[in-house]
């Protein structure tokens, strides 16, 4: 939860008067907050945490922390289902739990 | 060095890990304080490849392994009423309350709901203005500004449905809190990155100072971790102690000004009790009067609820570096990811959830117990 991940901007849009960005995280694609970067463009990365752009990263940078969080397993820590971690270490006795939310496969 | 083949740039690895062996002259203790850090050293069996005089030390750096038990009571028992839909990260789900943790609450029929975001449970607010939306608010100077952003939100656009449950804490204090202890060992910080991303290094000049300690603002990737350990001992051997910043690419000394501003708006500081370590003076943050109309535990009066923690989970210790997870009889044994005593057990963060994760695949070379430790 404390980590950032780097992801780059691919279109940017004014909502309910908040800057909000679609940021590409090596495949994975969120909307995000530029409310703390409002200079940063669309083409340009930054380094995002919890759907907020924090600080802007050069691109070599970029990739190269996305390509070692997707060979460390850590987009899928990041992006991937809670629920079903959660089941998985919580045992058998939680495994068959009801279907995930919707919320949750977002 | 099995490992070192695992880098991302092996060559340049070895070349950090040479000049360290080069100028060590003498043991220094150093602290990772990020949670990210530890994982990042234990996987890549950093500790391992350090001389032996330099030892890494784990700190209080995981957001979830330092929450309080009584605030984990809070969540459980707000997202167990009625007409509530309780929001967190993903990694709150299985951190043990007094009993359960919120992916019970669930089974119990509690409708607790995972976001990526807490914009995503502002969303959810707005889509249910007939129930009650809870965001559990927790987490360090990274964490902050976004939650403060919702809240903010919230106000502007009238959205009275929505509250936080609050439990910030600030890095500076607990750097401080671990200076003062009289067991204390360590003689240089890797400060967290992150962190630092969001308020820059002007508080740490002072710390470094007043206990004459090289803080080094470090990232979290593998060669991060090196170069940081590396400009620290070279101070520690120089007898220097001095604030540097080895991770510019994502480090700017001034940090983010719009989100230090919109923490000053939204919070103020406030004592803070962490997880297994107690009350830590100013070192968090609660919602300030102008928004108290949006904080969780007086909208459902659970600020009574007062935890005291198990006696068998040595987390406070391990959380100061006062104790290596597998030093803890629990661990491995009465303790495990899936009977955790301890937030430390099962955060994505913690330091014995790292032992416990990559330890356990040296299984097949040595036992658990005999696992060497840095």
């Amino acid at each position: 939860m404390c980590l950032a991940v780097p992801g780059r901007v691919t279109e940017i849009e004014d909502r309910d008067g908040t800057r909000m960005a679609t940021v590409d995280f090596g495949g994975v694609v969120k909307e995000v907050c530029l409310e703390y970067l409002p200079d940063l463009q669309v083409g340009e990365y930054a380094i995002v945490h919890v759907g907020f752009a924090l600080q802007k990263l050069d691109e070599e940078s970029a990739r190269q922390t996305l390509e070692l969080f997707e060979n460390l397993g850590m987009l899928q820590e990041e992006f991937g289902d809670p629920w079903e971690l959660a089941a998985e270490a919580s045992g058998p006795q939680w495994a068959d739990n009801e279907e995930v939310p919707q919320e949750a496969q977002q | 060095m099995k490992y070192l083949d695992e880098f991302q740039d092996p060559d340049l690895a070895r070349r950090l890990l040479d000049d360290i062996h080069s100028v060590v002259t003498r043991p220094w203790a150093l602290m990772e304080v990020c949670g990210g850090q530890t994982h990042t050293i234990i996987r890549h069996g950093i500790d391992q490849l350090l001389p032996d005089q330099v030892e890494l030390i784990h700190g209080p750096g995981c957001p979830v392994c330092v929450t309080p038990l009584e605030v984990i009571d809070k969540a459980l028992e707000i997202a167990s009423r009625p007409g509530v839909i309780f929001c967190s990260f993903g990694d709150m789900l299985r951190v043990p309350g007094t009993g359960r943790d919120l992916f019970q609450v669930r089974g119990e029929g509690g409708d607790v709901r995972v976001v990526y975001s807490p914009l995503d449970a502002l969303h959810i607010a707005q889509q249910n203005p007939d129930r009650e939306v809870v965001f559990f608010g927790i987490g360090f100077e990274t964490t902050a500004p976004p939650n403060a952003m919702t809240v903010y939100q919230a106000r502007k656009l009238g959205i009275r449905n929505f509250s936080l449950l609050v439990s910030h804490v600030r890095v500076p204090p607990a750097i401080e809190a671990i200076m003062q202890s009289p067991n204390c060992r360590v003689q240089g910080f890797l400060a967290a990155g992150h962190v630092c991303s969001v308020m820059g290094i002007g508080e740490y000049p002072e710390l470094a100072d007043r206990y004459r300690v090289p803080i080094v603002v470090t990232g979290f990737e593998p060669l991060d971790i090196l170069e940081g350990v590396r400009r620290t001992v070279l101070q520690l051997e120089r007898g220097e102690h001095t604030v540097d910043n080895a991770y510019p690419r994502a480090v700017r000394p001034e940090g983010n000004p719009a989100a230090q501003a919109m923490l000053a708006d939204v919070f103020e500081g406030t004592d803070r009790a962490w997880r297994g370590i107690g009350v830590i003076p100013d070192s968090g943050w609660r919602l300030s009067s102008r928004y108290r109309d949006f904080d969780a535990e007086h909208r459902f009066s659970v600020a009574g609820i007062d935890t005291r923690e198990p006696a068998e989970c040595r987390s406070g210790e391990v959380l100061q570096g006062l104790l290596k997870p597998n030093e803890c009889a629990a661990f491995g044994t009465t303790c495990t990811p899936r009977n955790p005593l301890g937030a430390t057990m099962v955060s994505s963060e913690g330091a014995c959830a790292a032992y416990y994760l990559y330890r356990r695949l040296d299984i097949t070379t040595a036992p658990l117990e005999a696992s060497p430790v840095a």
